[in-house]
C-alpha cells in the first residue's frame, strides 16, 4: 500500500494529490536563422491533469501547434527545444532518444491533426490500420486486436462499425474520418492525447458531435487533452481550463468560465469582444489594430504593447510575470505594479 | 425586370455539373452521364443597400449560387436579374473570395492588383488619375500608399483580405459579393474586417450577398438569412427572426450546434448526422434521414418553399401541416 502512504503524505505536505499527466515547464523553441535565432514559443508552462481539457487559443503564428508538436517530439529541424523540460507523468521526455519517443508517441500520447487524411493511409482499410497500431503497442492477437478495433469504431460513433472496418478511408466522410482518426489515437489507450484544430475542417453540426466524443471520451476513459484551435466558442464549450498564446507567449491561463467571463489580458478582452455575439447586437465589433508580429520581430517589453490601448512606459521597456489575479493568471503589468 | 428597390432578384436557378467519367470510360464500362445538381431551383432577393447571407453546411451549394450570381457560372436553368442604379445604369457587381492568398497575383504589386479593375473597365483616364484612385481606395481599406509597392506575400492574411476588398471596390461596385471572406482569418483580424465593411456599406450604400458558414458571423453582417441543404433554400427570414424562432428542423439543428460564449451547452447531445451525398440526395424531403419529425409523406414528395407570413419563407410538411 506504499500509493497510499504517498497520497497521505502528498496531503500532509499540501502538494496536489494527483501527478499532472503532463508538464510543460519554461519551454523554448528556437529556429536558427542566417544573421541569428529565432524564438518560436518563449518561457511556456502549463500542465494538464487526468480527465482535464485544456484549451490552448491564439492567433495564427502564436504556438500553439509548435508547443503540441515539441511534446509528441516531432518538432522539423532546425526547430528545436532551446529551454525547459517536459513530463508525461512525471517522467521527462523532451531529452528521450527518437526511438524511445516513438514509442511514448501512440502508446502513451495520442495525437490528432486538422487533416484526418494525413493521419489515415490511403491503400490500408482503417480496420487494418487500426490493428497494425493496436498490436505494435499492446500484446494481442491479431483477432482480438480487430475486435478492438471494431470497439473502438462503434465507441466514435461510427454505425455498423462491423461492415466499416472493411472500407479505406476515402469512403467515409470528413466527419467520419476525423472519427476513425479519434480511433487511432485512442487504440492504445494513451494517457495524454494531442488534439491540434480538430473540427477546423469539418462543419458546425459535426464539430459538435467531435467535441462531445472527445469529452465524452475524456471523461470516461480519464485521459488528459491538449485542445488546440482558434475557436473561443468551442473553448467555452468543451475545455476546463485555457491558455492564451501570444507570440509564442503564454499571455493567460485559467479555468474556462473565469477567462470567458471575465478576462484579465487586454488580449484576451480584445479576443472576446471581437466575436460576433450570439446574444444582443452591437453595431461595431470590438477591433484589434494591427496584427501579431512575427517572431522576428518582437518588440521590447511586453508583446502586445503596439496594440494594446492600455500599454504605459513600463510595457515598452520590460515582460510583464505572469501572475495570480483572481483564479486566473495573467501577464501584464496592469496587474503587477501599474504601466508606468 | 426587377422592382426599384430590389438590387438582386434570382429566380428559380438552377446549376447542373456534369461529373459523368470521362467518355471513353463511359463507353467502355457502359456507365450512363451522371449529374450533381449544385443549385436546384432557389428564387430570393436582396434589397438595395441590405445585406442578405446564404448558410448552410460544405457543399450545400453556397459558392456555386455566388458564382451564378457574379456570372463565373452559366446557369443550367433560370434567371439572375440586377436591378437599375440610382442613375438608371445597371448595377456593377464585384466579388471577394474567401482565399486571401490564392486570389490575389503573387508577381504583380499591391498597386497594379488595384487598379486592375479600373483599368479593365476605363474608369479613370491617365495613370495619374489611375494612382491617385489607387492611393485613395488604399486609404479606404486602412492601408496606407506606400503599400502600393509591395507584393501580397509581404502582407498578413487580414491586410491581403484588404488588399482584395479594395481591388473589388476599383470597380465602383455598387454590389459586392462575399464568399467567406473571413474565413480564412483570425477572430482578431475578422473583426477588423467585417468592421470595414459594415462602414463601406454606410458611407457607399453596397449592397452585400454574404456566404458564410459561420452563423454569429452571418447574425452580426446581414438583414436576412437564407438557410440551403443540398442546394435548396429550406428557410428564408428577416434575421432576428431566424435567430428567435427557427422554424425549419434543418435551421433548428444549425442553431443548436453552434458553441455559445455566452451560455455554453456544456452536456448538450449533439445532433446526428452527416450531409448526404449530393449525387445522389434522398428521396423527397433531402433532409429526411436527419429530420426528427420525417415521416412518411416527407420520404415520398419534396416540400415546397411556401411563405409563411411576416416576410418568412419555409420548406417543410411538418410546418405546413402545423405539427412543427
Ligand atoms: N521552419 C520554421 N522556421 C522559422 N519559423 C517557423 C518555422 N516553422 C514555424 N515557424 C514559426 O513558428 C511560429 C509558431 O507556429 P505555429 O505553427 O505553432 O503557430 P500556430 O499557433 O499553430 O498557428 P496556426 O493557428 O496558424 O496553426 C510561427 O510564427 C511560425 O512562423
Ligand atoms: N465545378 C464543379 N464540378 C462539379 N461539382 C462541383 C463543382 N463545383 C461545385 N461542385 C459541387 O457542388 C456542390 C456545391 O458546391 P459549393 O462549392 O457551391 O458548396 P459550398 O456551399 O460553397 O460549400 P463550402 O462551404 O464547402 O464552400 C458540392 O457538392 C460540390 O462538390
Ligand atoms: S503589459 Fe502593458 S502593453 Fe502589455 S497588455 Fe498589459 S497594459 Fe497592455
Ligand atoms: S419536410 Fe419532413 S423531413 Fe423535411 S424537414 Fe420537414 S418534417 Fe423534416
Ligand atoms: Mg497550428
Ligand atoms: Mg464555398
Amino acid at each position: 500500500m506504499l500509493m497510499q502512504v504517498d497520497r497521505q503524505s502528498a496531503v500532509w505536505s499540501g502538494m496536489p494529490v494527483a501527478e499532472p499527466v503532463l508538464e510543460v515547464r519554461g519551454l523554448r523553441i528556437s529556429f536558427p536563422t542566417r544573421h541569428d535565432t529565432v524564438n518560436a514559443v518563449s518561457d511556456v508552462s502549463f500542465s494538464i491533469r487526468k480527465g482535464e481539457i485544456l484549451g490552448v487559443v491564439g492567433e495564427s503564428g502564436a504556438g500553439k501547434s509548435m508547443t503540441g508538436l515539441a511534446t509528441l517530439g516531432l518538432l522539423e529541424p532546425p526547430g528545436h527545444i532551446s529551454a525547459g523540460q517536459i513530463f508525461l507523468g512525471g517522467q521527462r521526455i523532451d531529452n528521450l532518444p527518437d526511438r524511445q519517443m516513438e514509442k511514448i508517441r501512440g502508446r502513451r500520447i495520442g495525437a490528432i491533426f486538422q487533416d484526418p487524411l494525413t493521419s489515415l493511409h490511403p491503400l490500408f482499410t482503417v480496420g487494418a490500420q487500426l490493428v497494425e497500431t493496436i498490436r505494435l503497442h499492446l500484446r494481442l492477437t491479431r483477432a482480438q486486436a480487430k475486435r478492438r478495433a471494431v470497439d473502438l469504431l462503434k465507441e466514435v460513433g461510427i454505425p455498423a462499425p462491423e461492415d466499416r472496418v472493411n472500407d479505406y478511408p476515402h469512403q467515409f466522410s470528413g466527419g467520419m474520418r476525423q472519427r476513425v482518426v479519434i480511433a487511432l489515437a485512442l487504440a492504445a489507450e494513451p494517457e495524454l492525447i494531442i488534439a491540434d484544430e480538430p473540427t477546423t475542417a469539418l462543419d458546425v453540426s459535426v464539430q459538435a458531435q467531435i467535441m462531445a466524443l472527445l469529452r465524452r471520451l475524456c471523461d470516461d476513459r480519464g485521459a488528459a487533452v491538449m485542445l488546440v484551435t482558434h475557436d473561443m466558442g468551442v473553448i467555452a464549450e468543451t475545455a476546463d481550463r485555457v491558455a492564451v498564446l501570444y507570440a509564442g507567449r503564454v499571455i493567460e491561463i485559467g479555468s474556462v468560465e473565469e477567462i470567458t467571463r471575465a478576462p484579465k489580458h487586454p488580449y484576451t478582452s480584445g479576443l472576446m469582444g471581437s466575436i460576433p455575439p450570439l446574444q444582443g447586437r452591437v453595431p461595431r465589433l470590438m477591433q484589434i489594430d494591427g496584427a501579431m508580429p512575427r517572431p522576428d520581430a518582437i518588440p521590447a517589453g511586453c508583446p502586445f504593447n503596439p496594440r494594446c490601448a492600455k500599454a504605459g512606459p513600463r510595457c515598452l521597456s520590460d515582460l510583464p510575470p505572469l501572475v495570480e489575479i483572481a483564479g486566473t493568471r495573467a501577464a501584464c503589468w496592469l496587474y503587477s505594479g501599474g504601466v508606468n | 425586370m426587377a422592382s426599384l428597390d430590389v438590387a438582386l432578384s434570382v429566380k428559380g436557378l438552377t446549376k447542373k455539373f456534369d461529373i459523368s467519367a470521362p467518355f471513353l470510360n463511359r463507353i467502355v464500362e457502359r456507365k450512363p452521364k451522371r449529374y450533381l445538381c449544385a443549385v436546384d431551383d432557389i428564387s430570393f432577393e436582396v434589397p438595395k443597400g441590405g445585406c442578405v447571407s446564404l448558410v448552410g453546411e460544405s457543399g450545400c451549394g453556397k459558392s456555386t449560387v455566388a458564382r451564378l450570381v457574379v456570372g463565373l457560372y452559366a446557369p443550367t436553368g433560370g434567371a439572375v436579374e440586377f436591378g437599375d442604379h440610382r442613375d438608371g445604369n445597371a448595377l456593377s457587381v464585384q466579388m471577394i473570395f474567401q482565399d486571401p492568398y490564392s486570389s490575389l497575383n503573387p508577381r504583380w504589386r499591391v498597386r497594379d492588383i488595384v487598379a486592375e479593375p479600373i483599368r479593365e473597365l476605363n474608369l479613370r483616364e491617365g495613370e495619374a488619375a489611375i494612382n491617385a484612385r489607387v492611393d485613395e481606395l488604399l486609404r479606404v481599406v486602412g492601408l496606407s500608399p506606400k503599400d502600393g509597392t509591395k507584393f501580397p506575400h509581404e502582407f498578413s492574411g487580414g491586410q491581403r483580405q484588404r488588399i482584395s476588398i479594395a481591388r473589388a471596390l476599383g470597380g465602383e461596385p455598387t454590389f459586392l459579393v462575399c464568399d467567406e471572406p473571413t474565413s480564412a482569418l483570425d477572430v482578431s483580424v475578422q473583426a477588423q474586417i467585417l468592421n470595414l465593411m459594415r462602414d463601406l456599406q454606410d458611407k457607399l450604400g453596397l449592397t452585400y450577398l454574404f456566404i458564410s458558414h459561420d452563423l454569429s458571423v452571418v447574425r452580426h453582417m446581414s438583414d436576412r438569412i437564407a438557410v440551403m441543404y443540398l442546394g435548396r433554400i429550406v428557410e428564408d427570414a428577416p434575421t432576428e427572426a431566424l435567430f428567435d424562432e427557427p422554424l425549419h428542423p434543418y435551421t433548428r439543428l444549425l442553431l443548436d450546434t453552434i458553441p455559445n460564449l455566452e451560455a455554453p451547452k456544456r452536456a448538450r447531445d449533439a445532433a446526428a448526422g452527416e450531409v448526404p451525398s449530393p449525387i445522389d440526395p434522398p428521396s423527397g424531403c433531402t433532409f429526411h434521414p436527419r429530420c426528427p419529425l420525417a415521416n412518411a409523406r416527407c420520404k415520398a414528395e419534396r416540400p415546397a418553399i411556401l411563405s409563411v407570413g411576416d416576410g418568412r419563407r419555409v420548406a417543410c410538411h411538418a410546418v405546413e401541416e402545423g405539427r412543427g
